[in-house]
């Protein structure tokens, strides 16, 4: 019954605020809508932490387990506290102007479909609908992307729509062939697309083909999680458009499209017996870790800087399950859950930074200690966090994606501490002087609302120094869902 | 007797998708590129109703009307008033010249019919000999989207792309689930209208629908 909630509550969020409008209270009605999504989350979650996996509907149409449960709490979670970052930021984005309140309209409405679409993709059963909601959450965002009508932004969301939209279809022949092996065991029909029925006859399952679909998909999905070499979108449309629509892209949208993967995955190496997928999402995974960051050296703004950064970090998670087994499955979801918290925390102090200095150069901010502590030190501890400083949880999930890597896969292991520790010296280099720096602004007038940057944060670091042990346990449960 | 007779009216359709695959492939005005566009989808659909005539696949009749109403019928009209409304009807310049766009569009079939192989050996299907010419259009599509540069175009591109690709599921398996068709339909459905809205913002902001002025985000 949950189930049904938390996929209408965002959708009827979505024609609400469409129809609502400009009126008073839209922004208010966002975070109340966002809100209730994320009880209905917690009630599906606290329902499979007690029964176990639920199949529901129908033929069985939704399947939820304790793997994509957890990302439907994240989801959920992120897409709330993004909602009330959103309310004081979009707001002073209207009084500069860059935004007037039709495009808010679409921005409010558009912001419930996506969550919508999203949480149907990780939800869903059928891996046919799973490519329906994939493509309709990149459909939801373009519009979001050009929201400032800029010609950048403009150019961003092309690309976006264009590159994606030619992934995506790459994903849907991979569909397409999955279904022609399924079919043959399964007899053709709804069902035959359904994740459980193809994970019960996997073993049977035609290889050639499922490693040929399994290519296809990796391609689609993989253009969507920003694998390098099929990364180009994703720095344009983080840093074009608005810094809350950053935030849930970088932090949900990328991991909603590596569930996609995680799911195949399982189903090929059933077929399989060998690690073909596997290898293949180590290969993409480190090249885009080590890609990345080379690249994140060399760029100025600092959105742009930071969506590099969220490419290497998906990277290294697709590295982690691509590793396979219990500890790097394990340390691949919790990396997950790191990055999408610290990221999204990371955007919201960038967003009140750039719109405080009215520049997203990174020249052109300078000592937000002094004009601001609070968006100082948000930035500074995020930064610090995403770049795997203990005692935050980044250190844990990447210490144990390494030495996993030195025991199994040495070969990597040079590649992902020397990208790891480029990474680290750029980001920490610019920062700091963004920080720290000289100014002579005045200090600002307001205090800014980040209370979820340092929500966010303090779970990173509640995460780093102590995981709950039935946390541990989900986990535990979810990566062997992986087949680890 | 009557099935290998439907098997080559259903062969003819597919060869006729591959020749308005090369045909869209060398067409400079974009208004006959909407055109070709509505063709092939007439062929696409004309094509799965034989199908699911000669098969008794049911669904495939749904999917036959749907691709006849949103192909056919809905997004040339859309398009065709696109191209009035943002006068955009003057030559599409490719970046490549014709000729060798088309040496490499052969290059790319005989490619896609090795690729194809093994897959239709495997097929159960009766129209599975078709399914190389499937493969071969999804590949012209996506070379059609490489060489041009109007934005137009390469949305049309991407729909042959799609078409291409429903070609390919009923050649190779009778066609997806019908759930998952209508949702594949709708969102093509909303992509098109969301590209409608998004070009008139492309052109309100840079007076054209050429892609080169937008060539400005890039790694230096």
């Amino acid at each position: 019954m949950e189930i049904y909630w938390l996929l209408g509550i965002p959708l009827a969020g979505g024609v609400f605020l469409a129809l609502w409008g400009n009126r008073r209270h839209a922004p208010e009605i966002n975070a109340l809508f966002s809100l209730l999504t994320l009880i209905a989350a917690a009630a599906l979650t606290a329902r499979i932490v007690e029964h176990g996996p639920i199949i529901v509907g129908g033929e069985g149409w939704f399947f939820i387990d304790s793997l994509n449960v957890f990302l439907v709490a994240l989801t959920a979670f992120v897409a709330f506290t993004t909602a009330l970052f959103s309310r004081p930021y979009m707001r002073i984005e209207q009084e500069h102007g860059r935004l007037n309140a039709q495009r808010l309209r679409l921005y409010h409405s558009s912001y419930q479909v996506f969550i919508a679409a999203m949480l149907l993709a990780l939800t869903t059963n059928n891996m046919g609908i799973l490519w329906v909601s994939m493509e309709a959450a990149t459909l939801a965002t373009v519009l979001l992307v050009s929201l400032y009508r800029t010609p950048a932004s403009l150019e961003a969301a092309w690309k976006y729509f264009i590159l994606c939209g030619v992934g995506i279809a790459q994903a849907l022949f991979g569909t397409i062939l999955l279904y022609f092996a399924a079919e043959k065991v399964l007899g053709s029909g709804g069902t035959a697309l359904l994740w459980t029925h193809l994970n019960g006859v996997k073993a049977q399952l035609e290889p050639t083909v499922l490693q040929l679909a399994f290519v296809f998909l990796l391609l689609g999905y993989g253009t969507k999680v920003g694998l390098a070499p099929l990364h180009n979108w994703l720095p344009d449309a983080h840093a074009e458009g608005p810094t809350p629509v950053s935030a849930v892209l970088s932090g949900l949208l990328l991991n909603v499209a590596l569930y996609a993967v995680m799911r195949s995955k399982v189903l090929v190496d059933g077929a399989q017996g060998n690690n073909m997928a596997g290898g293949l999402m180590m290969g993409f995974g480190l090249l885009s870790v080590v890609l990345a960051a080379f690249l994140i050296k060399r760029q100025s703004d600092v959105k742009r800087m930071f969506a590099y950064s969220s490419i290497e970090h998906m990277g290294l998670i697709t590295f982690a399950f691509g590793m396979g087994g219990p500890v790097a499955s394990f340390a691949g979801l919790l990396h997950m859950t790191m990055h999408s918290l610290t990221k999204s925390a990371i955007f919201f102090a960038v967003g009140h930074a750039t719109q405080k200095a009215g520049t997203q150069s990174m020249d052109g901010i300078r000592g937000l200690i002094k004009t601001n502590p609070t968006i100082g030190w948000g930035l500074m501890l995020g930064s610090i966090a995403i770049l795997g400083v203990p005692p935050f949880g980044v250190f844990a999930s990447e210490f144990l994606i390494i030495t996993t890597a030195m025991h199994e896969h040495a070969w990597a292991t040079p590649f992902l501490v020397v990208a790891l520790g480029v990474a680290f010296a750029a980001i920490f280099g610019k920062v700091q002087p963004m920080v720290f720096g000289e100014t002579e602004l005045p200090r600002l007038p307001h205090q800014p609302a980040l209370a979820p940057v340092f929500i966010h944060l303090g779970l990173v670091l509640m995460l780093g120094l102590f995981i709950p042990p039935y946390l541990a346990t989900w986990y535990r449960q979810a990566a062997a869902l992986l087949g680890g | 007797m009557a099935l290998t007779y439907h098997l080559q009216v259903v062969n003819l359709l597919a060869a006729l998708l591959l020749l308005i695959s090369f045909a869209m492939l060398s067409q400079r005005r974009i208004v006959n590129l909407v055109t070709l566009f509505a063709w092939q989808g007439a062929a696409l659909s004309a094509s799965t109703a034989i199908v699911a005539w000669s098969t008794g696949q049911h669904h495939l009749y749904w999917s036959a009307g749907l691709t006849l109403l949103l192909k056919v019928i809905v997004m040339p009209w859309f398009f065709y008033r696109l191209v009035r409304q943002l006068d955009v009807n003057r030559d599409v310049e490719a970046m490549l010249n014709i000729p060798t766009t088309m040496l490499i569009g052969i290059a790319l079939v005989i490619f896609a019919f090795n690729l194809a192989l093994p897959i239709s050996q495997m097929s159960g299907t009766v129209t599975r000999s078709t399914l190389g010419i499937a493969m071969a259009c999804v590949l012209l599509a996506f070379l059609m989207m490489i060489t041009r540069r109007k934005a137009i175009t390469q949305v049309i591109g991407f729909l042959a792309m799609e078409n291409s690709l429903f070609f390919a599921a009923t050649s190779a398996t009778y066609g997806m689930p019908l759930v998952v068709e209508m949702g594949v339909a709708l969102d093509v459905l909303v992509g098109v209208f969301v590209l409608g809205i998004f070009f008139f913002q492309i052109r309100e902001t840079f007076d054209s629908l050429d892609l080169r002025h937008m060539e400005k985000l890039k790694e230096r």
